[in-house]
């Protein structure tokens, strides 16, 4: 078979862009190197939909976080992914700090961003009373939310496939050829698969991908950045997203409250090697507990639960790459999203595919795109006595798994049933939570690694964390 | 709504001696609810020996220890609701749970928590490094080990040198991994002395102390982890790192009681015990509300373990009869080099009462006195004391009832 489009690489580009390409008589297939969607830079990062001040106007980060916004707030709802608009903060630490302040509303107004406003200290502890005693001005962005990368990159995959995308996981690209036809991709497996156009969403390794049709006009550059995440106790911490004024290296660290509820300090930003490197380091994350501090001095990281690194595609030009290859016919390159490509994924995603257009691709509406996806938290939501009748029918959700998030044997169950299906314990973490809680996975796992065997006929041993060799267990006694 | 005298939360060790208790001081209303399949609690993983030399004159395996109790509640005709998470308590004494049978509430007079504690994880260690396949905490390894009958890896290290740790370290020598180490970033162990004799000495496997594990290696899989020793304010000593080759991690690195539902009832916690603040009834700030067992306090063995939950249950017991006690509750204290007291206030005409409490350090011999103002209630020799192992004093019955000030625990080294 030869698909229309290839789209390399399943974080919330390549998901996104698939869902846009759902909605028109296409044959689509999404590719993904690792064992699940959401694996790069979509599985850790701030979470946080910027309100587009921080952009240099004239950029494509500033059209498309500005345009992306709303785009993305009516993605969620369609596909049922929490994001709350909890507003932002900017924080000036005295008079040195508080030109930066300005600065930002002033890009601000040009970039178009709503409702932004600049507050005392005072007036900013009134609306935020465990803010720093040193903080002196703020930038308050109403506009700004947050919402859980990878459950968006999740839900976008599971409703592009729910309109006919392929999803080909564990294919790692090792050799692109391209022909009259189109493009015919192999694996690291000897697996190939052909087709028309090719969409390079690859994140960190979007310039590997580049390299392959000999077109590596960019080189990304990988950056780590950790984090902290701590207990729901400390959800209630700050209620809106605290940032500190800006420098050359990133946004700084900034402390969220997480659509789940909990409290996220980070990131830091440290360039390294290869984009696998995602290990975090003590210096780093002492780093993000002192500067966390700094805005909100009463955090308590006794409350810490886990910390994780993640990783972020960067580029020297500090812009978004959205073109077609000069080079290579049907090839369109999606590289260096970096913050904020989040709050810019449809954004984006449009733009890609309105490159497709430009090369050729013939776009012609489904008769019936399906824009919703099922809620897979419905259950979750329901009162009491809904609950009880559901539970009534479908006895697995009264059998709880995951004691500290509650998540039921049958929120598990579906999680590695519906698109897209949770392979394993990670998969199944990242959509239904269980194991994310205090315990982290100590007490579920072992009922996790069950179902999961059970539901896809494997035994104990072959159920892994994140792909093949990742096998908690060694062997049956 | 569902109604019953007593409502027990966890079916553990704690919860069954509670029931027990409750049943044959009167109140014969006394129901379970437990999240598993079965009675038992963590005891059904614990298949090692030790269990019951106090409280029952014999040695017994865990699941055997178990199963005495659960034997008393059957026979006593407790109605246990198995599999069923309680999601809920209030001040009231509503307790909300789930089921597979739907979602169920019930109005008890009083509720006993007996939810155990969970471990530590690598996540609030903060420890640096990677995020690969093959880092447990101990009793996750020892349940997958004991009741699936999985191995869990072939070269081992283990963090934390608590008896989980200790014992885990023996049960995957036997089953053949290779222990490379125990390591310990406090300069002493907080296991029990025995279980550093027949599990690691017996093995052949070091134990270091003052040295912890500083990152974790390995993309999919442990490949390695940086252990390095510390200095008495627990910095790593640069220079000191030192790489160990293994497939496994097991951190056994302490435990939490699993009070959500307590701080959710409104009750009030010891923030040194991170169990609720009780009488010597085990009664919690919230009246009708009692904790016993591991959601208490963290114990050391078993045997201690359902000797409080009997007293939480005969608690409840005369509670739910209307015994309540009346005199005013007299303040324990932590003295020098006591690191808690429990209960954390007792009632003063009650009889004798008996205190809990673990030291700061490990000591020599020491002289345990309970003062109370200028009165010495008691006083107690004891040859060594350590962390890691309870100590109980007892206060006579007649020395309680003239006293007015705090008590205080605290001991001297002589």
């Amino acid at each position: 078979m030869i698909y229309d489009v290839l789209i390399a690489g399943a974080g919330v580009i390549g998901a996104m862009a698939a869902r846009e390409l759902s909605r028109y008589q296409l044959s689509v297939c999404l590719l993904e190197k690792e064992n699940d969607v959401a694996c790069g830079a979509s599985k850790a990062n701030s979470g946080i939909i910027h309100g587009g001040f921080d952009p240099e106007p004239d950029t494509r980060k500033a059209k498309l976080n500005v345009e992306g916004i709303d785009l993305l707030y009516e993605a969620a709802e369609q596909l049922h992914v929490p994001y709350k608009r909890n507003g932002s903060m900017v924080c000036a630490f005295g008079a040195e700090e508080e030109p930066a302040i300005h600065a930002l509303y002033e890009r601000g107004l040009v970039n178009g961003v709503k409702g932004l406003e600049i507050l005392s200290g005072e007036e900013a502890r009134q609306l935020e009373p465990n803010l720093s005693s040193e903080i002196t001005k703020v930038l308050h962005a109403p506009t700004a939310g947050i919402i859980c990368p990878y459950e968006l990159t999740i839900a976008a995959v599971g409703n592009a496939m729910d309109n006919g995308v392929e999803l080909k996981r564990n294919f790692e690209i090792t050799a692109i050829k391209a022909q009259d036809e189109g493009f015919v991709v192999c694996s690291s497996q000897g697996e190939q698969v052909q087709g028309r156009y090719f969409l390079n969403c690859c994140g960190c390794y979007a310039d590997h991908i580049a390299e392959l049709v000999d077109d590596a006009f960019y080189q990304i550059i990988p950056r780590a950045g950790e984090y902290l995440l701590l207990d729901k106790n400390e959800g209630q911490r700050v209620s809106h997203t605290i940032f500190q004024v800006p420098s050359k290296e990133g946004k700084g660290i900034l402390v969220t409250p997480t659509v789940d509820g909990n409290l996220l300090c980070g990131p830091t930003a440290q360039k390294v090697e290869a984009p696998e490197h995602t290990e975090t380091t003590a210096v780093g994350l002492a780093a993000v507990q002192r500067l966390a501090a700094k805005s909100v001095p009463s955090v308590n990281f006794r409350q810490v639960i886990t910390s994780f690194s993640g990783i972020r595609s960067s580029e020297k030009g500090g812009d978004f790459i959205i073109e077609a290859s000069q080079k290579v016919k049907n090839f369109v390159h999606v590289a260096a999203i970096d913050s904020p490509g989040l709050s810019s994924c449809v954004a984006v995603a449009r733009q890609a595919v309105e490159e497709l257009r430009n090369c050729g691709l013939q776009l012609e509406e489904k008769g019936q795109w399906i824009a919703e996806r099922e809620d897979p938290h419905c259950f979750r939501k329901m009162t009491d006595e809904e609950k009880d009748a559901f539970i009534k029918a479908n006895p697995t959700y009264g059998k709880i798994i995951c004691r500290c998030e509650c998540v039921s044997e049958g929120e598990i169950r579906e999680a590695i049933r519906r698109n897209p299906p949770a392979w394993d314990l990670d998969g199944v973490k990242r959509r239904t939570r269980s194991g994310m809680g205090r315990c982290q996975g100590g007490f579920c796992s072992p009922y996790v690694m069950k179902l999961i065997a059970e539901e896809r006929g494997i035994s104990m041993e072959q159920v892994t964390k994140n792909g093949l060799g990742s096998e908690p267990l060694l062997k049956k006694l | 709504m569902l109604k019953h005298d007593i409502v027990i939360i966890g079916g553990g060790p704690a919860g069954m001696a509670a029931a027990v208790a409750a049943y044959d001081n009167g109140v014969h209303d006394v129901v379970i609810l437990d999240r598993e399949e079965e009675l038992g609690g963590i005891l059904r993983q614990c298949i090692h020996n030790g269990f019951g030399l106090h409280k029952l004159g014999q040695e017994l395996t865990g699941p055997e220890y178990a199963a005495v109790y659960k034997e008393r509640v059957l026979e006593r005709g407790i109605k246990v609701y198995s599999e069923t998470m309680v999601t809920a308590v209030t001040e009231d004494k509503i307790v909300s749970a789930r089921n597979r049978d739907g979602i169920l509430k019930i109005q008890a007079k009083a509720v006993i928590l007996a939810m155990g504690c969970r471990e530590r994880s690598r996540g609030a260690l903060n420890t640096p490094g990677s995020r690969p396949a093959g880092v447990y905490s101990a009793g996750t390894a020892q349940k997958l080990i004991n009741c699936e009958g999985y191995m869990v890896g072939k070269r081992v290290l283990i963090l934390g040198s608590g008896d989980i740790g200790l014992i885990m370290a023996r049960r995957l020598s036997l089953e053949g991994a290779k222990v490379e180490a125990v390591c310990e970033i406090m300069p002493y162990s907080g296991g029990l002395t025995r279980n550093i004799v027949q599990c690691l000495e017996d093995y052949n496997i070091p134990l270091y102390l003052n040295t912890t594990v500083v990152e974790i290696h390995g993309q999919k899989r442990v490949e390695a982890v940086t252990i390095a020793q510390v200095d008495e304010q627990r910095r790593v000593i640069e220079g000191s790192q030192r790489r160990i080759d293994c497939d496994t991690l097991l951190l056994s690195v302490g435990l939490i009681p699993e009070n959500e539902l307590t701080r959710e009832a409104g009750i009030a916690i010891d923030p040194i015990t991170n169990g609720a603040v009780v009488d010597e009834n085990c009664q919690s700030s919230v009246e009708g509300i009692f904790a016993c067992g591991n959601v208490l306090q963290v114990h050391d063995l078993v045997d201690y373990v359902s000797d409080e939950a009997e007293r939480a249950g005969m608690g409840a017991a005369a509670y739910v009869k209307g015994e309540q006690q009346t005199s005013s509750l007299i303040k324990t204290k932590a003295g020098r080099g006591v690191r808690y007291v429990l209960p954390q206030r007792v009632h003063t005409d009650q009889g004798a009462v008996s205190l809990f409490l673990r030291v700061t350090e490990p000591f020599g011999k020491v002289r345990f006195s309970v003062t109370s103002g200028d009165e010495v209630l008691s006083t107690a020799l004891r040859l060594k004391a350590a962390p890691g192992e309870m100590e109980k004093l007892i206060i006579p019955a007649e020395k309680l009832a003239a006293i007015r000030d705090e008590i205080i625990v605290s001991l001297e080294e002589c």
